[in-house]
């Protein structure tokens, strides 16, 4: 069988040895040492044919439970909401998938425009001055943020609530050692943060992560704990949701100083967990302490304005060991989906999903008629419930019968072990509601 | 030569009308609840109001100002620019794929996982080490695992105070230094020899108790096989010292030489590079991590097992460093990757060979026409400088650069690596047929003999494109990173001088 992404024939081999001055292609490593070649055939199964390939990866396809199959209920950081086939079509435009970040701005004037169009929704909907052009993902920029507030304040100490998402706030530890920070949980109170324990926990801390709505489904006192880590001079940092941000009011304007989340709910897949995009934005006064691309506005010889990427004396490609950041390639695709996607919804549409969202929530807590976790608190598409086992058991039963009630907050929280996290998008209808509150009675 | 024929464009919120969307949503008729007053949005986000219409014919127009691998050659120098095989693109929308969440029952997941692990046990063969992590989402971010792997695996053996440098070479990415910062590590750079070899002399003087490691690009940024590879492992193994290969490079030696021959004992992967997802204009990617037997324990969580017919995560893993990212990784970029290679299976190693024919094919048609720093036969890239160019015409490698955009070709990777002054780092592929290459190599000669007898049209270049030269300068003094609205400046309201920018365009 051929190889089909090569483009040599015989004939052009032969030339090409010939006009490099050697007689094999085995000639061309000559400088390879003797005992670090491998000899003999790399331990791989046989070249496969497209179709064959197709039809493999389908029949691995098929054996996961995959949203068209169990009615979904299940959320806890990334969301089943609707990817309009319009971000499909764009997004597979050659030019976009195969570019690489725009080194060269004459010939990437498109997608360096497209990313500060995105800069520009994400600045909007969080309320900041400056966003980054994307880091890899919700978890890993939180990490990020962490960084930049220390380099900031000069502090190392960084406060987590345990509301916020336990992904996050693993990968945060998992950097502590190397970035030089202590980290700190304040735990959550019937399922919020308390402003005054926020605030003495936030005493020489760097920064103050919140996550909102939080991971539990409620909402958090947002402003209160912004204004407690700023009596602090710690910079408080929301993790949010961006199909909250039509309802919910942007971080940037209840004093926070940064805003990072997962990008994924707004146009992209859950494609099992990426890739995706985490969006960072902040105040302008930490855009020369910002790890990532950011594109700017300049203008052409002739004056005509146009796009290029900037600040680049932050990055590692000049400041090497001085860099803020070793991040090169980001999650530019999917983050175009993003902007692609809010661009589709606009802010009224925007505001529509969310409201859409809230109300299908409120009817399913009703509908399930199951004793709420957090009967006090304010919740937007997710809300926890007792099922009065453990949850895990009840998520068992509901897939046997085709539907995935959700997830089990034991699998992160003690004392939870009978609570369930229901999340409702767009995309499940009253119907779908009703038949989850028949599985989960039964 | 005409001008291009593409205007510069409204932003799209400049194109926004109040009142049009493009949004179909489903209407649930039901209340709306009220949320408490304090935390309800005042001012909604200017978002964009368009019809589809309009929008699609704007991301379109976007895409036309766009130079991808599918509209031509993208030779930049250690970014792989190959070509991405469209069937990877429909598998991976596959809904079994696409629309799975992450957090979906172990039983629910089983052809994921499957595909997960056939992807480590692939990768852990390609480069002859023992387990595999995948779940870094680009190859700093494998760089950075690695480096905790290191410290880790320092920690557990009570040396953890003791060894706090890494040394790194001249020639390596940025990405390398960057992330010995980030570790918390100190750097030590070591230099290149005559030949472009590590400078082993230095290792012998330098290396001790006191080192963690070292990282290195084989074969290097400047395309060269390190042929003393040897005795640089036995150094840092001698002193008690690991070695972490950056997997930048990978393509040149798939089948050829395996890292973990060479001594490596951490190794990460570009996926986008070496496996062929799609760059996307700047990502996602993928950076996986292997590691020697002796690193397995403190690899990140989960890694994917399995149990006769079964698969599941191994979670359990006490001297784990923790997650360095949500979930398990770019599954959709192991998707892709994992199609990508068993289109080759064994056979990857032709895929190394033509990367290497090409690249020497192009090196012997431009050694007479530029200088070659280092006169070697080249991997699967190689450097070329335009010193001579420069002293003799005025003419820069950031002027190369932009004139190749006027025959129609994506420049190479320039100013980089940073020892060859005026490079000119270009990496072909195995993808590209010989014409291709011919014709590159035509335009190159063709622009040296510009240079040398009208240098204004290369000093000038590009006359093609939607913009000419971009003052970059003027962009990082007025820092204009988002649409103003209306405080927006006028575009191009100050006219003021160019000035070059003489930084790496690559890598």
């Amino acid at each position: 069988m051929s190889l089909p992404y090569l483009s040599l024939t015989e004939r052009d081999r032969d030339e090409m040895l010939a006009a490099i001055g050697v007689s094999s292609v085995e000639e061309l490593f000559r400088d390879i040492p003797e005992a670090v070649r491998f000899r003999g055939d790399l331990d791989l199964e046989p070249p496969l044919s497209e179709q064959k390939i197709t039809a493999h990866l389908a029949e691995l396809a098929l054996r996961n439970a995959h949203t068209g199959v169990e009615l979904s209920f299940l959320g806890a950081g990334i969301y089943d909401h609707y990817v309009p086939a319009f971000v499909d079509a764009m997004l597979a435009r050659g030019e976009f998938l195969t570019a690489y970040t725009p080194y060269q701005p004459e010939m990437s004037q498109g997608v360096l425009q497209a990313i500060f169009e995105y800069q520009t929704a994400i600045c909007e909907l969080t309320g900041m001055d400056v966003s980054n052009a994307s880091g890899y993902d919700g978890p890993a920029v939180t990490a990020d943020a962490c960084y930049v507030a220390k380099h900031v304040t000069g502090r190392s100490k960084v406060v987590l609530c345990e509301a916020v998402s336990p992904q996050v706030r693993r990968v945060v530890k998992t950097y502590a050692p190397g970035f030089g920070l202590e980290v700190v949980e304040v735990p959550h109170r019937d399922g919020v943060t308390d402003p005054d324990e926020l605030r003495a926990a936030a005493a020489d801390a760097a920064c103050v992560v919140f996550q909102q709505p939080n991971f539990l489904g409620n909402l958090e006192p947002a402003p209160e704990l912004a204004a407690a880590a700023n009596e602090q001079e710690s910079l408080p940092v929301a993790y949010v949701d961006p199909m909250s941000l039509g309802l919910l009011e942007a971080p940037g304007r209840y004093g926070c100083a940064i805003a990072v989340g997962e990008g994924q709910p707004a146009g992209n897949y859950q494609s099992y967990g990426g890739p995706h995009y985490g969006f960072l934005a902040a105040r302008e006064d930490y855009v020369r302490r910002m790890p990532g691309r950011i594109v700017g506005e300049t203008t052409d010889l002739d004056g005509r304005r146009a796009f290029v990427l900037t600040l680049q004396m932050r990055e590692q490609h000049i400041r090497r060991e001085k860099a803020t950041h070793n991040i090169t390639t980001n999650q530019t695709l999917l983050a175009l989906a993003g902007l692609m996607y809010l661009s589709w919804l606009g802010p009224q549409g925007l505001r529509e999903v969310g409201e859409t969202c809230l109300a299908l929530a409120q009817y399913a807590k009703e509908r399930l008629g199951l004793p709420l976790v957090f009967p006090d608190e304010t919740t937007f598409k997710e809300f926890a419930v007792r099922v009065g086992r453990p949850a895990r058991e009840a998520v068992a039963a509901a897939r046997a019968e085709g539907v995935h009630p959700g997830y089990a907050l034991g699998r992160d929280y003690e004392g939870l072990d009978d609570a369930l996290l229901v999340c409702v998008t767009e995309k499940r209808t009253r119907e779908d509601i009703d038949r989850l509150a028949e599985v989960l009675r039964t | 030569m005409t001008a291009d024929p593409r205007p510069p464009m409204q932003l799209v919120y400049e194109k926004s009308q109040p009142g049009r969307r493009a949004a179909t949503l489903p209407d649930p008729e039901l209340p709306v609840p009220d949320l408490p007053e304090a935390l309800r949005r005042e001012q909604a986000p200017r978002l964009p109001e368009l019809s589809e219409p309009e929008l699609v014919r704007h991301f379109t127009a976007l895409a036309d100002r766009t130079f991808g691998v599918d509209t031509g050659f993208y030779p930049l120098g250690s970014c792989t620019m190959k070509h991405n095989p469209r069937v990877n693109e429909r598998v991976v929308a596959l809904p079994g794929f696409r629309d799975l969440h992450p957090l979906q029952e172990e039983d629910g997941a089983q052809g994921a996982l499957e595909l997960m692990w056939r992807l480590q046990e692939i990768l852990a063969e390609v480069v002859g080490l023992d387990a595999v992590s995948l779940q870094p989402a680009a190859g700093s971010q494998g760089e950075l695992t690695g480096l905790m792997l290191m410290r880790a695996y320092f920690e557990d053996r009570g040396e953890g105070e003791g060894r706090d440098t890494v040394f790194v070479a001249d020639t390596a990415h940025g990405t390398n230094p960057a992330s010995v910062t980030m570790a918390g590590y100190k750097l030590q750079k070591v230099g290149t020899d005559e030949r472009g070899n590590l400078d082993v002399d230095f290792l012998r003087e330098h290396v001790d108790e006191r080192t963690a490691g070292l990282m290195l690009t084989n074969p290097s940024t400047l395309g060269l096989f390190d042929e003393r590879i040897e005795e640089v492992a036995d150094i840092f193994h001698g002193a008690g010292a690991l070695l972490y290969y950056d997997g930048a490079n990978l393509n040149a030696v798939c089948g050829i030489s395996r890292p973990g021959d060479m001594g490596f004992d951490i190794v990460h992967y570009n996926l986008h590079k070496t496996f062929s997802q799609p760059h996307g204009g700047g990502g996602p990617g993928g950076g996986p991590v292997a590691v020697r037997a002796q690193l397995e324990p403190f690899l990140p969580v989960p890694v994917v097992a399995r149990d006769g017919e079964r698969f599941r995560f191994d979670e359990d893993r006490p001297k784990t460093i923790g997650k360095v990212r949500g979930y398990y990784g770019p599954f959709g970029v192991f998707v892709r990757s994992y199609a990508f290679i068993r289109s080759y299976g064994p056979r990857l190693r032709e895929m190394s060979e033509v990367a290497v024919l090409n690249a020497n094919y192009l090196l012997a048609r431009l050694r007479d026409a530029y200088d070659l720093p280092y006169d070697r036969l080249c991997m699967h890239e190689f450097v070329l400088s335009a010193r001579t160019l420069k002293r003799e015409h005025g003419v820069t490698a950031l002027d190369v650069a932009k004139r190749l955009m006027d025959y129609g070709f994506h420049p190479p990777t320039i100013y980089f690596p940073l020892i060859v002054p005026e490079a000119l780092m270009i990496e072909p592929t195995e993808t590209e047929p010989k014409e291709r290459l011919d014709a590159f190599a035509d335009a190159m000669l063709a622009i040296a003999r510009e240079a040398a007898e009208e240098p204004g049209l290369v000093k000038d270049a590009p006359h093609r494109r939607p913009v000419k030269r971009l003052d970059e300068v003027k962009a990082a003094k007025q820092a204009i990173v988002r649409y103003r609205f209306d405080e927006h400046p006028d575009a191009g309201a100050a006219r003021e001088p160019v000035q070059p920018v003489e930084a790496p365009k690559g890598v």
